[in-house]
């Protein structure tokens, strides 16, 4: 199965420590198990532009869809065997620590592309 | 002979339910598929049997009707699977089921799995392992019928759509997940423990986390956690009769008539904990029934070993430092060493201010204050208590010991 995990900051996570940032190690780990199907960090909150169409229109608005004090840091996709599997490793990611992980199965869309796929 | 076969079938359900739906759900994986399935046979057994007479192996009979009605529901186009699924689980529905496989603990492992809502567990595990129909699960956590059956769907489509895998975790996850699943079980003890003024209903669900427990200790039989929880159940279980007066008021453990408590369960209880004793290290729930055993062995109030009690209050504090059990330990304290050091205890409990709406903490205080001696205090503690107990059995007691202040 494919997960999105969406890793977002925390009030009560620990304290960003650069030297203890496993990052780099959590990558290799899943790259090597066959379950890292990419993933990157996003830029903050400030950054983000949201973006409608109603009635024709497109409308666009500075910030994210929703205001909170915790926001959305970065994404990965794994693949995994079940849910077990993604939990174990999003729980090694360093962003478990210091944040919060959020797993998302993906919902395939099965999207008949004909040719042009 | 109506009857018998309906005894039968009773009979036969509590034993084989979780069985037959755990098999068909790793068939089928399809969970509202299995239920239906197998809630099917038991009908079709109900039907048939007043005829046809009880089968020599019911359980097998019941098996392979079940797979038979997973079967036409599939053909009916009764479920949520693909085409594609369809054809692959009626495969497996049509061989020979393997008698030598138990499902039954991976069943319950992943009701109790942590990523579904506890509200959800407790009520997955009722239905499927336990067998209770909707409408019962419904009416004992008093909740409607549509919100559990929404409650219950919710939960199962989140197993599949979540792929929250069928299986008992692996050893290195396996206490944690036990110990959920015990909760889950204590969960639905305590629903039928906290009284009510509905009997029948707090009997029955505590009846089916014993089944349960006694389950999970057959089935792993190596891990004392579950004789823990086991054994605690049972323990506190056998003054169920004593526990209420003729008129269906609440009786304290001191003023119980000790021979309404069931011997049967108390010896089991205590066989449970020295099964624990031997395989665990002291958790809380070990604790919790090292404690219920010690009133249950004594004869009288008067020979309860309070000093052992309260040795164990102290550990289980340690152990569990919440307010909660730290006013327990108080309340132990002063029946082991006299009524000023254990109001002394619990106005420490109370001076962390965490237990303010808690009713049972000035009821702590007051019955230390009566038995100094100091009664227009008491009453003032009793008072507070009553406004702050929940209404029915619990804070009509105190209004009687209120009243019996005046009436020594």
């Amino acid at each position: 199965m494919q997960y999105l995990l969406l890793f977002a900051t925390a009030e009560d996570g620990d304290p960003y420590v650069a030297e203890e940032d496993d990052i780099v190690q959590w990558v290799q780990h899943t790259r090597s198990i066959g379950a890292d199907l990419g993933g990157e960090r996003l830029r903050p909150p400030e950054d983000a532009t949201t973006v409608t169409r109603r009635g024709g229109r497109t409308i666009v608005t500075d910030g994210p869809f929703t205001e909170s004090k915790e926001w959305i840091a970065g994404y990965g996709i794994l693949e995994a065997a079940d849910l077990d599997a993604a939990i174990e490793l999003a729980s090694r990611h360093p962003m478990a620590r210091y944040g919060q992980v959020e797993i998302r199965p993906v919902w395939s869309l099965n999207l008949d592309l004909g040719d042009a796929s | 002979m109506a009857d018998a076969v309906g005894e039968a079938v009773a009979r036969v359900h509590s034993s084989e339910w979780s069985r037959i739906v755990a098999s068909l759900i790793r068939t089928t994986h399809d969970w509202s598929l299995a239920e239906d399935a197998a809630q099917d046979a038991f009908e079709k057994a109900l039907a048939t049997w007043p005829s046809s007479g009880v089968p020599d192996n019911p359980g097998a009979w019941l098996t392979t009707v079940a797979r038979r009605a997973a079967l036409d529901r599939i053909r009916r186009g009764n479920t949520e699977l693909t085409k594609m699924e369809e054809v692959a689980v009626m495969e497996r529905l049509n061989e020979t089921p393997s008698d030598d496989i138990d499902d039954r603990l991976r069943l319950i492992f992943t009701c109790a799995h942590p990523a579904l809502p506890l509200e959800a567990r407790v009520a997955l595990t009722l239905r499927t392992v336990a067998g209770l129909t909707t409408p019962e699960i419904a009416r004992a956590f008093l909740v409607s019928e549509p919100t559990m059956a929404q409650r219950l769907v919710r939960a199962q489509r989140k197993i599949t759509h979540a792929g929250i895998p069928y299986r008992v975790p692996p050893p290195e996850q396996l206490a944690e997940r036990l110990s959920g699943v015990l909760a889950v079980i204590y969960l639905v003890f305590n629903a039928g423990y906290t009284l009510t003024d509905d009997t029948e209903h707090d009997s029955a669900l505590a009846g089916e986390a014993i089944r349960l427990g006694r389950l999970i200790c057959d089935l792993m039989p190596r891990e004392g956690a579950a004789y823990g929880l086991l054994a605690l159940m049972l323990l506190q279980h056998s003054r169920h009769a004593a526990r209420r007066g003729l008129d269906g008021e609440i009786v304290s453990l001191d003023d119980q008539d000790r021979t309404l408590w069931d011997a049967t369960l108390i010896r089991q209880g205590i066989a449970a904990l020295d099964v624990a004793a031997k395989h665990g290290t002291y958790d809380h729930y070990q604790l919790l029934a090292l404690i219920a055993s010690v009133h249950a062995v004594a004869p009288s109030p008067e020979a309860t070993d309070y000093i052992r009690l309260a040795d164990y209050y102290a550990v289980l504090a340690r152990l569990d430092p919440s307010p909660v059990v730290s006013l327990n330990a108080a309340i132990a304290r002063g029946m082991a060493h006299g009524p000023a050091a254990g109001l002394a205890a619990v106005d420490a409990v109370a001076a962390s201010g965490s237990l303010d709406h808690y009713y049972l903490l000035p009821a702590a205080q007051a019955d230390f204050l009566r038995r100094l001696g100091r009664a227009d205090a008491a009453a003032v503690r009793y008072e507070d208590a009553i406004a702050l107990a929940p209404d029915g059995p619990e804070r009509r007691y105190l209004e009687r010991r209120r009243a019996a202040l005046r009436h020594p």
